[in-house]
């Protein structure tokens, strides 16, 4: 249904969520709410650097606030594990101004 | 009301949404809801030599409050109508 915009279809699913300070932060999403309030779990933020591959920092199990939460978006596992993150170099996303 | 009404009807055909933070995402239109958060697609970021951060994401949620544009296929739009809708809209009806 075109109006059944919900995270349902995403729960246990891989997803990586781009905060509005600018943050990667992948996991499982394990909840959600209609403020887009989620719940993470084995979550891991990636730093991206331009001197450097991309960094993983392991967080653990995470409630990040809707407020701060620009995309969401389903990792193919297939495709992310096939990526050289080691290789990757970019400059890290930007914050998000209003 | 309008524009979710609007959005509705323009599920399937491909949009490219520019975000608040610069980043662009190219993808087909899945669904809308009250918030306009958008769900897009076989996403592709545009530039992806700049922004690697979503290369294995294929499909996306995007929170309403984060968008700045949604890009529409030139003839994805019936000026007309939607103008006529906007008036009405805006008469408070």
């Amino acid at each position: 249904m075109a109006t059944a915009t919900g995270l349902e279809s995403l729960v246990d699913q891989y997803i990586s969520v781009i905060t509005n300070d600018g943050r990667n932060i992948v996991g499982y999403l394990k909840g959600f709410d209609q403020a887009t309030n989620i719940i993470l779990d084995e979550s891991h933020e990636r730093v991206f650097s331009t001197k450097e591959g991309v960094q993983q920092h392991v967080l653990g199990l995470f409630i990040i606030r809707g407020d701060n939460i620009g995309v969401i978006g389903e990792l193919d596992e297939e495709l992310d594990a096939s990526l050289d993150l080691s290789e990757l170099r970019a400059h890290p996303l930007k914050p998000v101004v209003h | 009301m309008l524009f979710f009404s609007y959005f509705k009807d323009l599920v399937g055909q491909e949009v490219t949404v520019e975000l608040k933070n610069d980043l662009a995402i190219r993808g087909t239109l899945h669904s809308v809801d009250q918030y306009l958060n958008i769900k897009l697609e076989n996403t592709k970021v545009v530039d992806q030599d700049k922004y690697p951060h979503m290369l294995s994401v294929r499909n996306c949620f995007i929170r309403g409050s984060v968008v700045r544009y949604v890009q529409l296929p030139k003839d994805g739009v019936d000026v007309d109508l939607l103008h006529d809708a906007a008036r009405r809209e805006a008469r408070g009806g």
